[in-house]
């Protein structure tokens, strides 16, 4: 007896098939399929999406789950639930794990845990250096065996150019893509937050714009000589924002991502020293905000990603210099982001949908965030006017490093179902082991 | 002392958020005090059976000690804590030390930390009054009241008045009180030195950025000089002592660009030779030490105001 699924009556996008309509969905042992038969909508299990969006299940193709090595912080776990929660089916994991991903045997080890943990599909991503430290390549190739989607040495930005360009060249022949945080670090040494008059103001030491600009610069050129593709990371700078649209224009193959932060806040919400609004690289001015938006609407900037880093409450609640940068993103990233952009008007539901979905997906190559027929069931039934307060005890992940905590949003995850499986009920994750 | 009733803070953070009437009775309280200072028996009873911990966590000798007299004239016990003799050391947190003192029965924590906000934190973190002695590059409010003290001793009313601040602004805390401080009394500030460590990006607060010495000097009523502070930075913010003070630093020459009258002061420790010529500090026209003294009953004014805010406000409680 096969397992039958009936989503009736939402309003069902699907921005990479240019699908926005009111209707149904249809999956069958997981996968999508065009239509019922009679006795298959029998036997269905019924969704009833009346006034909710139905739409493929988010990608997040930046989040830190901290294992192994710091699941005090975080684990695939719960951040697999975090991501469920949030209407994510799809994410792509961080290499600066402790130990580092930098080997078989760590990814290995992660591979398991997600086979054993993870409520939703999870990628692990390796590192270019050992060790992430920018010195010599990560066994790449072997990385790329045991299923690795990408390369990055996420926040230990490479800052050797001769190792970048190499490491370029290496994941190229793999058809491996690489994703950098772009800073040059001898322009940010001890810096914690946007360098600017509440820097100034607040006698914290300012990380400015230059330092991403800079590396921004210097992959664009890396990219157009090795014609090796770089995906940059949480852009936060509104020259980077220009610098990837004029590469873009001259055909560099570059991509770029937003965090919901950088579209949200500003550097004057560190005014209270809140460490819950630090985090690298650092919400900016609000030309930067402005500018990070309308990269995302012009296609500058491809995709939203949360750069989810979680972080305990003992290690937040410290001086605002000492404390570790990263807040958590994937249980807000869809309020966040239709406030500052679908509510706030920039653009339509659709389109934020494909900078959740489909975009992020190709990016990594990941054959995700569409509702073809033939597709994986993955999907994401959300109530987008749904107005709910934030509350980071409730969350599924682990920690609790929410700026918008206490905070009135709306939009909101209703269901998640992975493979045709609800894992999310918009109150509680459904264990499959119960 | 009527002004009292103006001050309704448990604790002193920032000069940010004080208003010129809280600025004001500070002023009248320090003034009072400094009647005082010259009798023989210079202790009052107003804190007697109070305990109030220094904790200090970055190097410190005028702030410290001038703590120290005021909580001692005011008759509180003191104990003042280091770094190098804190638990801090074995690794305890910020967090946990304060809420240690706290259970101590401290009445008042006076703190220096080199992170910027600290103070703000453990304010909104403890029930007892918090007391910044300087928190990083952010603020030193107990500085620019002394100093603020000192130049209406010297000028009146500092409406209008210009004062012109020379040395390392960026690094500075005392700069970013006095420039709060300067413009709630309504003085004319003007902010001098090498770009490197006077962006102009300080104008955002109301101040106006020469990197000219001759110009920043012109008319000013009072200078205000700030060491230069080696040990923090490297050579990337100016190439050496000996540039920096052929360009920046006051000499006689420089002095008389001032106006005749207009006097020259210093928070210290003075690196003379560098920001200062020594005949300059010792001269009729430095307030240097009169600063000194006054920082002893600015402070006991802070200490009684945050102390009996903390009294008032803890008498519900009480009954």
């Amino acid at each position: 007896m096969s397992d039958v699924l009936w989503i009736r009556n939402g309003r069902v996008v699907d921005p990479a098939n240019h699908r926005d309509e009111p209707g149904d969905l249809f999956a069958v042992d997981g996968l999508l399929v065009e239509s019922l038969s009679r006795a298959q909508k029998k036997s269905a299990r019924v969704i009833d999406a009346a006034g909710l969006v139905v739409a493929p299940g988010f990608v997040d193709i930046h989040v830190h789950l901290r294992e192994p090595g710091q699941t005090h912080k975080e684990s695939i776990a719960t951040g697999s639930r975090a991501a469920a929660a949030g209407g994510f089916t799809t994410i792509v994991c961080m290499p600066n794990t402790a130990p580092p991903a930098d080997n078989v045997g760590t990814i290995q080890q992660i591979q398991d845990a997600i086979r054993r943990d993870a409520v939703v599909n999870v990628h692990p991503t390796g590192c270019i250096t050992r060790n992430m430290a920018g010195e010599a390549l990560a066994n790449i190739g072997s990385l790329r065996k045991v299923g690795i989607v990408a390369i990055t040495d996420d926040g230990r930005c490479v800052q050797n150019n001769e190792i970048m360009r190499r490491a370029l060249e290496y994941a190229h022949m793999f058809n491996l893509p690489v994703m950098d945080h772009c800073q040059d670090a001898s322009l940010t040494e001890e810096a914690v937050m946007n360098e600017g008059c509440w820097s100034l103001r607040l006698g914290l030491k300012g990380w400015p714009n230059a330092a991403e600009d800079i590396i921004v610069s210097r992959n664009t050129i890396l990219a157009a000589y090795t014609q090796a593709s770089i995906h940059m990371q949480h852009i936060s700078s509104r020259y980077a924002v220009s610098l990837i649209r004029r590469a873009k224009a001259r055909g560099i193959p570059i991509s770029a991502e937003a965090s919901p932060h950088h579209i949200a806040l500003t550097d004057e919400s560190c005014r209270f020293y809140d460490t819950n609004f630090k985090m690298n690289p650092p919400v900016r001015e609000e030309i930067d905000r402005q500018a990070i938006i309308e990269g995302l609407l012009d296609g500058t900037l491809d995709c939203i990603a949360t750069d989810h880093a979680p972080h305990t409450d003992y290690e937040k609640d410290m001086e605002f210099d000492r404390a570790p940068f990263g807040v958590i993103g994937m249980e807000t990233a869809l309020a966040v982001s239709l406030e500052n952009l679908v509510h706030a008007g920039h653009c339509d539901l659709p389109f934020l949908i494909s900078l959740m979905t489909a975009k992020p997906s190709q990016i990594l190559r990941l054959g995700k965030g569409t509702l073809s027929p033939g597709a994986e069931a993955d999907i994401c039934v959300f109530d987008p006017d749904e107005s709910w307060v934030v509350d980071s005890d409730r969350f599924q992940s682990r920690s609790a490093n929410c700026p918008w905590n206490g905070q009135r949003l709306r939009g909101r995850a209703r269901f998640t179902l992975v493979r045709g499986r609800l894992v999310w009920d918009g109150q509680q994750i459904l264990d499959p082991d119960g | 002392m009527t002004d009292h009733q103006a001050w309704t803070r448990k604790d002193l953070i920032t000069i940010e958020d004080l208003s010129r009437e809280e600025l004001e009775a500070i002023f009248s309280m320090a003034a009072a005090f400094k009647e005082t200072l010259t009798r023989s028996q210079k202790k009052l009873p107003s804190l007697r059976g109070k305990t109030i911990v220094n904790l200090f966590l970055e190097p410190s000798t005028r702030t410290r000690v001038a703590f120290e007299i005021a909580s001692k004239r005011l008759s509180a016990d003191v104990v003042t804590i280091t770094s190098q003799a804190s638990s801090l050391v074995k690794g305890e947190t910020l967090r946990d030390t304060a809420l240690n003192i706290q259970s101590l029965n401290a009445d008042l924590l006076v703190i220096r930390h080199s992170a910027p906000g600290s103070p703000l934190y453990l304010s909104r973190l403890l029930r007892i009054p918090v007391i910044n002695a300087g928190d990083g590059a952010h603020e030193h409010p107990t500085q620019a009241l002394l100093d603020t003290f000192t130049l209406r001793e010297k000028l009146g009313n500092l409406q209008g008045k210009k004062v012109t601040i020379l040395g390392d602004i960026l690094f500075s805390r005392v700069a970013r009180s006095n420039i709060w401080a300067l413009r709630k009394l309504g003085a004319d500030v003007t902010l001098a030195g090498p770009a490197t460590l006077v962006p102009k990006t300080f104008e955002s607060l109301g101040v106006t950025v020469l990197h000219d010495l001759k110009s920043a000097l012109a008319d000013a009523d009072a200078i205000m000089l700030l060491r230069i502070q080696h040990e923090r930075q490297s050579a990337i913010h100016f190439p050496s002592l000996g540039e920096y003070t052929s360009m920046f630093g006051l000499n006689k020459r420089r002095a008389a660009w001032l106006k005749p009258d207009a006097i020259i002061m210093h928070p210290g420790p003075i690196n003379r030779g560098v920001e200062i010529d020594s005949d300059l500090a010792d001269s009729d026209r430095s307030v240097i030490l009169e600063q000194v003294t006054n920082g002893i009953v600015c402070r006991m004014a802070v200490l009684l105001l945050c102390a009996s805010t903390q009294a008032i406000s803890q008498q519900p409680d009480t009954a």
